[in-house]
């Protein structure tokens, strides 16, 4: 295959791609979209080995490595649970950001790109952006998956001065950027380079240990932009075009997708990355000085069963604790009874349910809901005043309505579900302990608000066989 | 002191209902109030004046001392001028009023120097709901004309199959599907009915389907929702392609109840003397406009008359007809009010203007005429609108036509023309081909992302994942580049990025495969 080939082949594989991500619009063509997005990636990736730049010598290596990596790949694939996406997710940004720096470190020992001046400068530069957002991809994404999966705390370390911390890390990298770029010959550029490598490494880990569980949503959404601008920025360091524009696609998808979270909980970038929703926790409640008062009603499977079953307008707002105690199938057959009976049941999806963007909507996917009643929260918030139940499901931030009537708590502002406007509001809880963001709920207290306290998944059952009984 | 609620007897003939009942009674006392009972004011609904004296309620001889000792008064039916006559200046009088259609009754009360809360007059919000009284008594009009429908109808409704020989199913058809006619085609469905129901609002289409009742359209493309998510007068031809709907169903089905009423307007004439004609003997016609003149041109308002052949009921009365039931959710009705007047629970009211609730309440304070109120906001916005907004109005939410404030924009550009300024000086073409490249593609994936539905998010990080394993391009170029292999070190690197890519890659697509396959109708 001669080089212009391959470049016509690349713009095959980037158009591909685009009308993969465009596919995602809605689930009619999302399945078409995936694949055309695997044939760009068969069209990339055979144009490249078979073009110009890859020898035969290559073929054992790229055949062994493509079949170790491909079925490690293709078992997780099969054997992840849904509610374990959030946690693959964020292996996987981890691999693209190693994979980022070893082809860094790789292409800055590589003696045969002859360049100059203002070409060798920025060449070098690219090098050292792209192993600095690679490394700070990978170390971030590993202390997220071990958020995520519950081998480190959820809850954010704040490091004394940690904002003075960051300012001098990045101070450091770019003076050694300087030095890396003065440096005469290869061995001595590898100092500044390897030590602005750890840097970043613990730079990563420091900023995704200092956020709180429930901003997981814009972090895992936030790595996976840094994944992209990662693989934009190897494609500069290789003038590969293609590289450019995948990473450009996927990197602007993260940052619209962390807009969006952000969005979804009233919270700024910036505060977000800066750390710390806990921090603020410790002294809110009492300054608000507005602890919701009044009695807590709770209510029995049984009684909820009935309650299901005379209505005729069921809202159900599935929050983690929905995915932690896997009830998504219970929910699901509970859905299908009442709509065999003639109930009107729909799902109300917060932005951030969940541990990453539309986690939600995968689980009840998988559970067999079907899409049609899975709603946004722009499309069914005002139908709760005329719904006879609001069940909740492990939820608790995301239908506050504090953030809606009180200026003091620490959500205020954020957009949330109205559960509380139906004519009767279920909330399905192990205790009465309050939320990730800390914050007690005054939607317990309300007069219309009935508690179902246990296992999410325990409750259910017993809820699904009262109905069939 | 604390303030005395005054229940006095209704003295309208045939009506049968009473502002407050015992189990109420209890509840305004812990609200603080105090409160006085005519005797024999519960009588007709079946509550004696010894189960008010029960809850705690004084029961009084006459009404004189009833009117004239209460600083508040509730009533149903609005008072006549003896009553008026009654009543201290300065008392708060509850009840029915009707203030459009009742000019004269406006200006006695306003002349005794009262303050009187309409109860027909509650503003139609979300918080509203709980003292709607229009509500409430339509529901119960809704049930009883169903019920008197039964009564008159010699036929059963549910469909049977007997030794004796197979029973079709009585064909009911609701005009209006409002809170009376929602009501009414609940009941008969309940009965077994085949029910139909029609609307001018196509937004209550999915409440008749809901209650199990089939809506039969009018097409013709008008929006019937006024203010408030009440009717309104329709054009000339959608009542003519709405009559001629009518008119088949007439033919087709045993009873019609109707129920179509538009606010301050005469009602309607719905269905036509040729309609009756065209019906069954011995069908029925429930008329629940009657009062407003009717739906049917041969709706005789406050009696039942025969047809044709067709039994045509114009009761006025039907909530009073179910008394104890009316009287119940009246006196639940009034209580919240009184529970929005007292918020303090002290038995001592304030009539907030604030308050939007009490001041659409409100028709005179203090002899002040206050009908009507300034204009609802419109918050009962018509579902309708809503369903057709959401494609706009998410764009503007999510979508990147969103407007930034001027100076945000302005700093954007600025930083942005500054940025490339410094590239344009100092990078090579090499460089710059690349970028121009870079910053298309960034506006591609802006603009293809905003279009990706939220449901989809997750297999949307899981497929970027994916595809951004193209960074195995890279290491593959570095396995075996023709120039010859310099160095294991670069070959290791290589083949260690292409392997973690390659989980990436296969992993990524087949989750995405997974998960997507999941996602179904």
């Amino acid at each position: 295959m001669s080089s212009s080939l391959v470049a016509v082949v690349y713009i095959g594989a980037a158009i591909l791609f685009i009308l993969s991500l465009g596919g995602l619009a809605n689930p009619e063509t999302a399945r078409r979209g995936n694949l055309l997005g695997t044939i760009g990636m068969v069209l990339a990736v055979l144009a490249t080995v078979l073009g110009p730049r890859v020898t035969a010598a290559g073929f054992p290596w790229i055949v062994a490595a493509m079949l170790v990596g491909g079925s490690i790949g293709l078992y997780a694939a099969r054997v992840v649970q849904m509610t374990q996406m959030p946690e693959l997710v964020a292996l996987m940004h981890s691999l693209v950001g190693l994979a980022a720096c070893l082809v860094g470190f790789a292409s800055y020992i590589d003696p045969d790109m002859e360049l100059s001046g203002a070409e060798k400068a920025i060449h070098e530069m690219e090098i050292y952006i792209g192993i600095l957002i690679g490394a700070v991809t990978f170390s971030g994404s590993v202390i997220a998956f071990g958020k995520l999966s519950g081998k480190i705390s959820g809850r954010p370390l704040l490091l004394p001065a940690r904002h003075w911390l960051n300012l001098a890390a990045l101070l450091v990298v770019i003076w050694f950027g300087y030095a890396f770029l003065q440096a005469a010959d290869v061995a001595a550029g590898m100092l500044p380079l390897t030590v602005m490598t750890l840097l970043a490494l613990l730079f990563g880990v420091h900023m995704v240990m200092a956020i709180g569980g429930a901003d997981m949503p814009v972090v895992v959404s936030m790595l996976n932009s840094y994944s992209g601008w990662a693989a934009a920025a190897t494609g500069f360091m290789l003038a590969n075009d293609l590289l450019i524009v995948t990473g450009a696609l996927v990197g602007s998808s993260g940052a619209i997708l962390s807009y969006i979270m952000c969005r979804a909980m009233n919270r700024n970038f910036i505060s977000v990355i800066a750390g710390g929703f806990g921090a603020a926790e410790g002294a809110a409640p009492a300054a608000a000085g507005s602890q919701p008062a009044g009695e807590v009603t709770a209510i029995s499977a049984v009684e909820t069963a009935e309650l299901l079953r005379t209505a005729r307008h069921v809202i159900i707002v599935p929050g983690y604790g929905m995915a932690v105690a896997q009830a998504q199938h219970t929910v699901y057959e509970i859905t299908r009874l009442l709509r065999e009976q003639g109930v009107e049941v729909r799902f109300a999806i917060h932005p951030v349910a969940g541990r990453m963007p539309g986690h939600m909507n995968v689980l009840l996917a998988e559970a067999k809901v079907p899409y049609d009643i899975v709603l946004d929260m722009d499309e069914i918030n005002e139908d709760f005043p005329d719904t006879d139940v609001a069940m909740v499901i492990g939820a608790n931030d995301i239908v506050n309505p504090g953030a809606e009537d009180d200026p003091a708590s620490p959500i205020a502002g954020m957009p949330v579900l109205q559960v509380w406007k139906a004519r009767t509001s279920i909330v399905m809880k192990r205790s009465m302990a309050s939320g990730y963001a800390g914050v007690d709920n005054p939607l317990f207290y309300k007069e219309n608000n009935r508690m179902l306290f246990g296992d999410a998944k325990k409750m259910l059952d017993e809820v699904l066989v009262a109905l069939k009984g | 002191m604390p303030l005395m609620i005054g229940v006095p007897r209704e003295k309208f003939a045939g009506e049968k209902r009473v502002a407050t009942v015992p189990d109420v009674v209890g509840k305004l006392i812990k609200l603080g109030f105090a409160v006085t009972v005519e005797s024999g004011a519960g009588e007709a609904a079946s509550f004696s004046d010894e189960a008010y004296r029960a809850a705690g309620a004084t029961v009084a001889a006459t009404a004189a001392e009833v009117w004239s000792r209460s600083g508040l008064i509730f009533k149903v039916r609005a008072p006549d001028s003896a009553e008026i006559a009654l009543m201290q200046p300065g008392t708060t009088l509850v009840s029915f009023i009707w203030p459009a259609q009742n000019p004269d009754l406006m200006q006695q009360l306003a002349a005794r120097g009262l303050t009187v809360l309409a109860m027909d007059s509650v503003p139609r919000i979300s918080r509203a709901q709980k003292l709607d009284a229009l509500s409430s008594m339509a529901n119960i009009a809704g049930y009883r004309a169903v019920i008197e429908a039964a009564q008159h109808f010699g036929r059963f409704f549910t469909g049977q199959i007997t030794a004796a020989g197979k029973v079709p199913p009585a064909k009911v058809f609701v005009i209006g599907a409002g809170v009376a006619g929602l009501a009414a085609l609940g009941t008969a469905v309940g009965l077994g009915a085949v029910v139909r129901a029609n609307d001018t609002r196509p937004e209550v289409a999915d409440q008749v389907k809901s209650m199990g009742a089939e809506f039969v359209p009018v097409d013709y493309a008008e929006e019937g929702t006024g203010v408030g998510g009440y009717a309104k007068v329709m054009s000339e031809g959608y009542q003519k392609a709405q009559l001629a709907v009518f008119a088949k169903q007439a033919a087709e089905v045993d009873i019609i109840i109707t129920t179509a009423l538009i606010p301050g307007k005469p009602a309607p004439k719905l269905v036509t003397a040729e309609m009756v004609r065209s019906m069954h003997p011995g069908s029925v016609i429930v008329d629940l406009a009657a009062e407003q003149g009717g739906n049917c041109e041969l709706t005789e308002p406050g009696t039942v008359v025969v047809r044709h052949g067709v039994t045509i009921i114009g009761y006025t009365d039907l909530p009073s007809r179910l008394a104890r039931q009316s009287s119940t959710l009246y006196a639940n009705n009034l209580l919240r009010l009184a529970e929005e007047l007292c918020k303090a629970k002290d038995g001592s009211i304030d009539v907030n203007f604030e308050d939007e609730v009490l001041r659409g309440t409100t028709v005179i304070r203090d002899g002040t005429v206050t009908w009507p109120p300034p204009a609802p906001k419109p918050v009962a916005a018509p579902p309708a609108k809503a369903a057709a907004a959401p494609v706009v109005a998410k764009k503007s939410t999510h979508g990147p036509g969103e407007p930034m404030s001027a100076t945000a924009l302005a700093t954007v550009f600025g930083v942005g023309a500054l940025l490339f300024a410094l590239i344009g000086l100092y990078a090579p073409a090499s460089f710059l081909a690349h970028f121009t490249v870079f910053v298309l593609a960034c506006f591609i994936g802006y603009m293809v992302i905003w279009n990706v539905t939220p449901a989809l998010h997750t297999p949307l990080m899981s497929v970027t994942n994916a595809i951004s394993s193209i960074i195995a391009v890279g290491a593959l170029i570095q396995v075996a580049p023709p120039q010859g292999r310099p160095s294991g070190l670069i070959l290791g690197l290589a083949v260690a990025a292409l392997t973690l890519t390659a989980i990436n890659m296969f992993g990524g697509f087949a989750v995405t495969r997974r998960m997507l396959a999941m996602f179904r109708k």
